[in-house]
Parts: structure tokens; C-alpha cells; sequence
């Protein structure tokens, strides 16, 4: 299949390994991936801060960079639910007649990762071998924006050496937020310090999640509190074989 | 109602508490540094989330009820005025005189023109939100008139001279021990020998109030529903205190937010289930008082209802915003709130706290006179998934952001981020700036404000030697199928992907982006 890749500005920009992984992921698996080079970024900082008019140009850039292809994955739950629930209201706001119905449209074509593997891909196995011992963090927008469910554990069941341990209170908010995160900072950090404290009380080396945004928070945090807890993006994992 | 008046006005300032002193961040500050009552907080919320996720368990059609709860709501605000007239007609017709208030200071007065004209100086009060929001005990202290709270907690807030910090459990910050020493200091004829057991705490309380009670001609209360059809009020209680105030005064004034009214006494089978499960985790409310007029010979027999604005004409106004009104004051979105959880109630400045406080607060009061609440959020959205009608608070959250008057730096700053975000050439570019500025040396001492919050408790990430894009442009290790589709840069390798992806000289802006990807490359590359 010709899956077109909307890595995300952070993925792209601070964490490549993410968006490497998610090519390399998709390819092994016998698919085309394709990576427009005239994207940027979903917008979603903009729209979430109070910058709906601002963020125009990227859900427009976004919905016309993207038409053409079938079926896009984005190795983000967050930038997956803004696209699906936000574009087009931001395009019926401040857009020409049109843009809105394009947007739904492209949103519809749109896929977080696990989506795309299980729902269109039709697998659940992708033959990955990842020997650590791995908490996951199910992080608010792929639960309650873009509603993956338990894609990512099911993905996550089938990786061969993965020793998967649940994570306690794993639905409770990592204090991230986007702007929430400088805005609140202080409020940030306790919703974060109580995230920490469960994730190392899992015994796990690796903290994975389906956003880039929340590992960058939570890594963040394990790092400056030297719990030697690494953040490692689900496709990373998915990605891992024995050879490779 | 009927009549168009000009624009709704928002409620006004200083009556009444819908507008804190300082911003949210600046509240919450001193409550993040109060570990007991963190911890109180955290106690109460999981203890009562367990509770209420338990009993909601049971019902199998739970999402078919708050469906059926939104569409009710709906329903009222799509015919508002017609439904109050209708409430109106009737609830005169049964022998009780409904008074409308624009706002708190006309309500305030009304209601203490009504308690001067029976001559008593001291009124019992059932819990109501509507009450506290136009600061009605106030204006009746002002006025020579004692209001007694006689819901527990609010007793507990209103001796202590404190605020409340929760909608249903008012006293949620407090502990027995601090209650105890309430009681010492402010209960009239408390036994001294008090210790601070709860049922010692609850008979201190109830011995106080069953005096007050029998010596008190006058009531106020709020309302949780007024059926439209019947002109019937209603009032949802777990400890009887209310029905008390209900039934045993000669003269019930209830003033009530105009939200609350329902086309028909049916739809209260819809949220007689959804309040209580949401709400306290029970299965049924223990007491649910309803009125129709008066009953000559039973119960109070002068029946006072003042309807009040206060601002929610200006909310109902806004199609997207006036979902707020939906609100059924259960308090599930604050008892699932990772952001209340942490900074109580007191941080939002306002008697409605937590995700709904939130939204409605600066709804109720023009956004600019509270213009941090809507940022009191990480959008986590639990706020929705627990809302027994429904309510998209994340969503109203974002909308009401965009209302909220910005900074000029900020809003400054954003402009330049999405003109940039708008140019694949500029983004390159500045993604590069930034991998320099991070190689200059800035990690480990921390970003400049605005932003220094953030590394003042987290780690930056290693910036990486490669942004993905130029990693892609450059790779040799695509499958045959990548290469011969040519859709970075066609068999020619890679290089006009580079140069597109990185800003080259010949670098895509968006307006070239409907050619077909492979053949744009190959344009660009041979301009
Ligand atoms: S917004 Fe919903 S959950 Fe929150 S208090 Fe109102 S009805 Fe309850």
C-alpha cells in the first residue's frame, strides 16, 4: 500500500528516530511510504493556545498537501485527534467554502500509527523483538481525542522479548498540555511528579506512548530526576527487530 | 423575554463571586505548596471517583442516558424564553409569585426586600450555587438579616469564613481536625468537650441547626429543576437539612439560575439517574423535596421564585459556548480533574471551580474579566468522558481561548511561528537556527521566560544531529518500491527532495504543493 507520512514538526524536528522508525516500520512491512515535503505541522499549538486564525495556513497547508493520498499515518495521537476534530472547525471559522469539507475529508484518510496497523493494515503482529521491560503510557489525546482504545497494547502483546507491565493510575494526565505546560508550569509539574512516581514504581526501563509531545514531558522529567527511565516512541519499538 | 433588548449583558462586578482576585497560576501557586491540602484533595476525589465509577458500572444504558440527558438540554436552551414563560404561568397559577432578576444586584435585593417584608431578621438556607454565585449572604448581613447555612459543609465553610472549594462538597479541603476547631470557635452553645469524630461533629451540627430550624420563619433556596409543565421546583439532598428548610417556614424564596428549568416532569427520570451516580456514587439521592405552589395548611404558604440571569442570556447567545448551561452541577468533571485535583477549588477564584468553573466563569462574566480560566487545562479531556449530559468541556475550553484577549508578545510570537510553520523553506531554516542555538550551549541552563517553567522542572531533549526530513532527503536505504514511485525526488536520487525539504534556493512554498509530489521534485530540480 502507498501510505503517505505526516511525521509531525517534533517528530521531524527533535525526535527523528520516531519518524524514521515509522518508515522503516511501514517498509519493512511491505509497504510505500511517501513523505511530502511541503508539510510542516498540524497547527495544533496554535488552535490550542486561542490562535484559531493564525493556525489557518497550516490546516489549509496540511488538507492540500495531504489530498491526494489514500491513507496517511501520523505517529501522533494528538496531531491525529487536532487534525480529525479540529481542522475542520477551524477551517469552517476563517476558511474559504470548501476548505472545511477538504479537511473532513483528509481527516477521514488520517491514521495514528496503531490505527493504521490494525485498522487498515489489518495487523496486529509486525514482528518486532524488543528485549526490555516497558510500561505504557496511554497519553489523553490517543485515549480520549483520537480514541485508539488498546491498539498500542495489543501491538505492544505480540513484540517478542517485550516484558509489557502495567503502568498504575495509567489514564491520569502526564501535566503536559502543550502551552498548559509553560502557562501552569508549577501545576504541570505535580501532575508530572505523580506520573514519574508511578512509571518507576513499575520497575520498567522504558516508558513508551503513541505522542512525542508527552515523552518529551515525561523524558523530561525522568531525566532531570536521573531515574534512568528511558522514553521510547512506539514506533521505535514496533521498529526493533533481532537483526536490526 | 420575548422582546429583544440588545445585547445580554455579562454579570456585573463587585456582587457576588464569579471573579478571583489574582490569575489561576498565581492562586494555584500557594495551593500547590500546601501539601495537606493536596492531600485531602486527592484523598476525597479518588475515594468518590471509585465510588461513582462503581455504581455507574450497573447501568447498562448509561451512555443512552447521557445522551438522552444532552438532548433534553438541548432542547431547553434551543427555547428558553418560551419555557420560562410557561414556568412562569404556572407557577402562578398555583399560588406563588415569580420575580425575574436581570442580575446578582437586582436578585440580592429582591430577595432581601422579600425576607425585610416578613420581619425576621434570620434566614436558614438549603445549599445553592445560584445564591453563593450573586453573593446573596452578603448582601443580607448588609441588610441586618442572618443567613444559616444548614448543609453540612457549607456550615462548615460559612463558620469557618472561609470559601467554598467544591460544588457538592463545599468543605472538601478541610479535615476533621480543622473542622473540629471550627466548631470550638464559631458554633453558638457547642459542647467545649468536642472531640473530632464525625458522628460527634455531625450531632454538634445537628443540634445547632434542629434550633434553628424551629425558630426560623424564613427560607431560601436554590433549585435543581423547575418543571415547566407542573410549575414544579425541586431540590436533591443527601442530608434532609434541605427538606427541613423546605417544609417548615412559613416563607420559601428559591432563586434559581433560569438554565435550570425542563419542558416536563418525564424528563426527571432522566436525571434523577444521572445526577446521583455521577455525582456522590449513589445509586439514589436520599432525599428529593419537590413543590408545586403553596398547600393551604401545609408547608410554606408564601412561595417566592426569583428567576435569575446574571449573565447565562450573554452564555446562551454563543451556539458553541451556551452548552455550558447543560450543567446539572454534579461535580464528576472535578472529581476527575488532574488540574482541581492538585490546586482545589479556592484557585479558580470563583464558586463554580474545576473544568465547568473553567468554562462557565468567564462565560458569565465576559472572558476578559477571567481570562486565565480557560487555560486552567491541559485538555485531557477526562472532564468529558465523566459528564453525565455530556458536556465537550476540552472543546469549549479551546473555543473560549480564542476569545480570550492575548498578550502582545505572545500573540506577536505566534504570528511569526505560523508564518513560518507556513513555509517548508522557513521551517528548514529554522530548525536549523535552533540545532545551532542548541549547540551554542543552552542545554543545562535552562530556556528565558516565559518559558524557564518549564526547564525549572524538566530536562530539554538532546538535539538531534538530523532533523527527519533531511534524513529522508539523504537516505540510499529506500525500498525499490519508494525509489522507483519517485516520490522524493524521483531516480535521479534524492537531491531535489533535499533541496525542497532543506530549503535549498529552489524550495517549495505551499503554493505549488497540488502538482503531483514526484513531478514537482523534478521541476523544482531543473529551475
Ligand atoms: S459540567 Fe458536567 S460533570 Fe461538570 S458539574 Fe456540570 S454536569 Fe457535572
Amino acid at each position: 500500500m502507498r501510505i503517505a507520512f505526516f511525521a509531525t514538526c517534533l517528530a521531524d524536528t527533535l525526535f527523528p528516530e520516531a519518524a524514521k522508525a515509522t518508515v522503516r516500520l511501514l517498509e519493512r512491512l511491505g509497504h510505500e511510504v511517501v513523505f511530502p515535503p511541503e508539510q510542516t505541522c498540524c497547527g495544533q499549538m496554535h488552535i490550542n493556545t486561542g490562535y484559531q486564525k493564525e493556525a489557518l495556513p497550516l490546516v489549509k497547508r496540511y488538507a492540500t498537501t495531504f489530498d491526494r493520498y489514500d491513507v496517511i499515518v501520523v505517529p501522533s495521537g494528538s496531531c491525529a485527534g487536532s487534525i480529525r476534530h479540529q481542522h475542520s472547525m477551524v477551517a469552517s471559522a476563517y476558511g474559504e467554502a470548501g476548505l472545511a469539507a477538504r479537511s473532513e475529508s483528509v481527516a477521514a484518510r488520517t491514521y495514528e500509527l496503531s490505527e493504521l496497523l490494525i485498522d487498515v493494515l489489518k495487523i496486529e503482529d509486525v514482528g518486532a523483538y524488543y528485549p526490555h521491560r516497558v510500561t505504557y503510557h496511554p497519553t489523553c489525546h490517543s485515549l480520549r481525542m483520537t480514541r485508539v482504545g488498546d491498539k498500542p497494547l495489543r501491538l505492544l502483546r505480540q513484540v517478542r522479548g517485550l516484558d509489557l507491565v502495567e503502568l498504575p493510575a495509567a489514564e491520569q494526565c502526564c501535566g503536559f498540555g502543550g502551552t498548559f505546560s509553560i502557562k501552569n508550569a508549577e501545576t504541570s509539574t505535580a501532575m508530572l511528579a505523580d506520573k514519574m512516581t508511578n512509571i518507576v514504581s513499575t520497575g520498567a526501563d522504558v516508558c513508551t506512548a503513541g505522542d512525542t509531545s508527552c515523552l518529551m514531558h515525561i523524558g523530561g522529567g525522568l531525566s532531570r530526576l536521573k531515574t534512568g527511565v528511558r522514553t521510547v516512541h512506539l514506533a521505535e519499538i514496533l521498529a526493533s527487530t533481532e537483526y536490526a | 423575554m420575548t422582546t429583544f433588548l440588545g445585547m445580554p449583558a455579562t454579570a456585573p462586578r463587585g456582587v457576588g463571586h464569579l471573579r478571583g482576585d489574582q490569575t489561576f497560576p498565581r492562586a494555584a501557586r500557594d495551593a500547590l505548596q500546601n501539601s495537606q491540602l493536596r492531600r485531602n484533595l486527592r484523598h476525597a476525589t479518588t475515594t468518590i471517583r471509585g465510588k461513582s465509577g462503581r455504581v455507574i458500572a450497573e447501568l447498562p444504558d448509561w451512555q443512552l442516558l447521557r445522551d438522552a440527558g444532552s438532548g433534553i438540554k438541548t432542547d431547553v436552551m434551543s427555547r428558553l424564553p418560551e419555557l420560562l414563560e410557561q414556568l412562569e404561568e404556572r407557577v402562578v397559577a398555583v399560588g406563588g409569585v415569580v420575580h425575574w432578576a436581570a442580575d446578582a444586584n437586582e436578585a440580592n435585593t429582591i430577595v432581601t426586600e422579600l425576607v425585610k417584608a416578613t420581619g425576621s431578621d434570620r434566614v436558614i438556607k438549603v445549599k445553592s450555587m445560584a445564591t453563593q454565585e450573586i453573593g446573596l449572604n452578603e448582601a443580607l448581613e448588609a441588610a441586618g438579616i442572618t443567613p444559616v447555612e444548614t448543609d453540612l459543609a457549607e456550615l462548615i465553610v460559612q463558620l469557618g469564613d472561609d470559601k467554598p472549594s467544591h460544588i457538592l462538597v463545599p468543605a472538601i479541603h478541610r479535615n476533621r481536625s480543622e473542622i473540629r476547631e471550627i466548631f470550638l470557635r464559631a458554633m453558638p452553645g457547642v459542647d467545649p468537650a468536642l472531640t473530632d469524630d464525625p458522628p460527634v461533629l455531625a450531632a454538634a451540627a445537628r443540634r445547632y441547626l434542629r434550633e434553628t430550624f424551629l425558630s426560623t420563619r424564613v427560607a431560601v433556596s436554590g433549585a435543581n429543576f423547575a418543571i415547566a409543565e407542573t410549575g414544579t421546583l425541586g431540590v436533591v439532598e443527601s442530608e434532609g437539612n434541605g427538606r427541613m428548610c423546605l417544609t417548615l417556614p412559613d416563607t420559601l424564596i428559591t432563586v434559581m439560575g433560569i438554565e435550570k428549568v425542563l419542558p416536563s416532569w418525564r424528563d426527571l427520570e432522566v436525571f434523577l439517574q444521572l445526577l446521583p451516580r455521577a455525582s456522590t456514587g449513589e445509586r439514589m439521592n436520599p432525599y428529593t423535596t419537590m413543590w408545586t405552589g403553596v398547600t393551604p395548611g401545609d408547608g410554606p404558604q408564601n412561595f417566592h421564585l426569583v428567576l435569575l440571569d446574571n449573565g447565562r442570556s450573554a452564555v446562551l447567545a454563543d451556539t458553541v459556548g451556551r452548552s455550558a448551561l447543560h450543567c446539572i452541577r454534579c461535580s464528576a468533571c472535578l472529581n476527575v480533574c488532574p488540574v482541581y485535583e492538585r490546586t482545589g477549588g479556592h484557585s479558580y477564584g470563583s464558586v463554580y471551580p474545576g473544568p465547568i468553573g473553567a468554562v462557565l466563569s468567564p462565560q458569565l462574566t465576559g472572558v476578559a474579566d477571567n481570562a486565565s480560566l480557560p487555560f486552567a487545562s491541559s485538555l485531557c479531556g477526562a472532564c468529558f468522558d465523566a459528564c453525565p449530559v455530556k458536556i465537550d468541556i476540552p472543546s469549549l475550553l479551546v473555543h473560549l481561548r480564542n476569545q480570550v484577549p492575548h498578550a502582545a508578545v505572545e500573540k506577536a510570537a505566534m504570528a511569526a511561528a505560523a508564518r513560518i510553520m507556513d513555509s517548508p523553506r522557513w521551517y528548514a531554516s529554522a530548525q536549523r537556527a535552533a540545532k545551532m542555538a542548541r549547540i551554542a550551549g543552552r542545554r543545562g541552563r535552562g530556556l528565558p521566560p516565559p518559558l524557564s517553567g518549564w526547564t525549572a522542572g524538566r530536562d530539554l531533549p538532546e538535539f538531534p544531529k538530523q532533523t527527519f526530513r533531511d534524513w529522508w532527503a539523504q537516505r540510499t536505504d529506500a525500498p525499490a518500491a519508494t525509489r522507483a514511485s519517485g516520490s522524493s525526488g524521483g531516480p535521479s536520487g534524492s537531491s531535489g527532495g533535499a533541496a525542497a525539504a532543506s530549503g535549498g534556493p529552489s524550495a517549495g512554498s505551499g503554493d505549488r504543493s497540488e502538482a503531483p509530489d514526484g513531478t514537482r521534485s523534478e521541476r523544482e530540480d531543473g529551475r
